[in-house]
């Protein structure tokens, strides 16, 4: 039980024996910052997020619909508010990680600059990108921060929700007209390339992946995060009725996997770097959201500061 | 009324001197309040309304705890901190420390 070395020596040793490294421990700065970079942007994911969905809230079919959706936005923001508790652990600073964000010095993930054109797009936003988002996030429980682990944990118990009620709202449109299945189809051929990026470069242009696998942060590469989600959706596809638009798509028995083509990469670094459909429309909203909030903020610091000089007071 | 109240509390322009709140909820009768994350607010009772909102969207929890960070004094983090040394050498604190025969029922 008695361990002799210093602190990177024991930093090692909890890596090695996958135990969780907690808030206060010592860790390499590589680690730190990669932490707070990946928790950042997956935080930044979460809140920018909120908008492709939001887009349908006044427009919602019925109020069931709404209901549901309105759930799942205020996840989403929840989902972004665990995160950036994690990292404030690791010495980020909120207020900081809102001006990156706003300022465009910290990412968030590429599928939230496409735009959502019909209300099918809702549904195959729960359906294939938090479909994605669990594949990425369940090894995430295990990560060897404990408390971006013990986040990832909660967010995934309400991902649930998330994918089922989108294929639900599918399955109920391709039980619907030829004019609501083809809306479907329509939503799957736009959203099903920019869903198999999500999970990053291919593993030879991932420079990260390594480091990040070595010390516990991720789980899986890329790649093999990529093949899971595919292999997990085809045969929903097929109980839903859609084609995923994909001639290279087929089933390899040697595998046992199914084999698939290779998004364009091009656009995806286009879109990371700023020239997607609505990057600009994202920022430029969460800024007006964070700047229309300000005297909230201010009236909230007011009823602090009142209240705290009454103490004792009815209010 | 809006540019007066920023102009009075500049700071709250981003929130940034909102204190923070570490976040402890009961699941249900019978269980210990747990450390469940934190959050920002300007006092107290907003602190509580927003642990609401935030941490216990599902029935989670029917009771909420929150205190400041800084409020809180912690024991250092290293796993072989001298400060429980006092008990590492105490085996005869645990029952299995004592040999009874195999045949004295119920022990």
């Amino acid at each position: 039980m008695t361990r002799s070395g210093g602190p990177a020596e024991e930093f090692q040793t909890i890596i090695a024996d996958g135990l969780r490294v907690e808030p206060r421990d010592w860790m390499p700065e590589g680690y730190r910052k990669t932490l707070i970079r990946q928790i950042a942007q997956h935080a930044h994911s979460e809140i920018i997020g909120m908008q492709p969905e939001g887009n349908w809230l006044t427009r919602a079919p019925s109020l069931r619909r709404k209901a549901i959706l309105m759930a799942k936005v205020q996840d989403e923001a929840g989902h972004g508010l665990y995160l950036y508790s994690a990292a404030e652990t690791l010495g980020a600073d909120r207020a900081d990680l809102t001006a990156k964000l706003v300022g465009g010095r910290q990412k968030y993930s590429s599928i939230f600059n496409y735009p959502t054109l019909t209300y099918a797009d809702v549904g195959v936003i729960g359906w294939l990108v938090d479909g994605a988002a669990i594949c990425n996030q369940v090894p995430l429980c295990r990560s060897s921060y404990g408390p971006y682990a013990r986040a990832m944990i909660r967010v995934c118990k309400e991902e649930s929700f998330h994918q089922r009620q989108g294929y639900e709202l599918l399955a109920t449109m391709m039980s619907g007209t030829d004019a609501q299945r083809a809306m479907v189809q329509d939503a799957v051929d736009r959203w099903w390339w920019p869903t198999l990026m999500m999970f990053g470069p291919p593993d030879a242009d991932s420079p990260n992946t390594e480091q990040s696998m070595a010390w516990g942060i991720k789980r899986h590469t890329n790649d093999e995060l990529r093949q899971r989600f595919v292999d997990m959706i085809v045969p929903q596809a097929e109980v839903l009725g859609v084609t995923l638009p994909d001639p290279q798509l087929r089933w390899n028995d040697e595998r046992g996997a199914h084999d698939f083509g290779t998004p364009d990469w091009a656009e995806f670094a286009d879109v990371v770097n700023g020239h997607g459909p609505c990057n600009a429309e994202r920022i430029a909203k969460r800024k007006r959201a964070h700047d229309n909030g300000a005297w909230v903020r201010a009236a909230a610091a007011a009823f602090a500061a009142k209240a705290a000089s009454s103490d004792g007071q009815s209010r | 009324m809006t540019d007066s109240l920023i102009t009075a509390f500049p700071d709250a322009e981003v929130g940034a001197d909102w204190p923070l709140y570490e976040v402890f909820v009961r699941g249900k009768r019978g269980l210990n309040h747990v450390h469940v994350g934190s959050l920002h607010a300007a006092d107290e009772e907003m602190a509580l309304r927003r642990a609401r909102d935030v941490y216990t969207r599902r029935n989670e929890g029917v009771s909420i705890w929150v205190v400041r960070s800084s409020d809180i004094v912690a024991s250092s983090p290293a796993e072989k901190d001298p400060f429980f040394a006092p008990n590492g050498d105490k085996v005869y604190r645990h029952p299995s420390f004592y040999r009874i025969p195999d045949n004295v029922p119920n022990m």
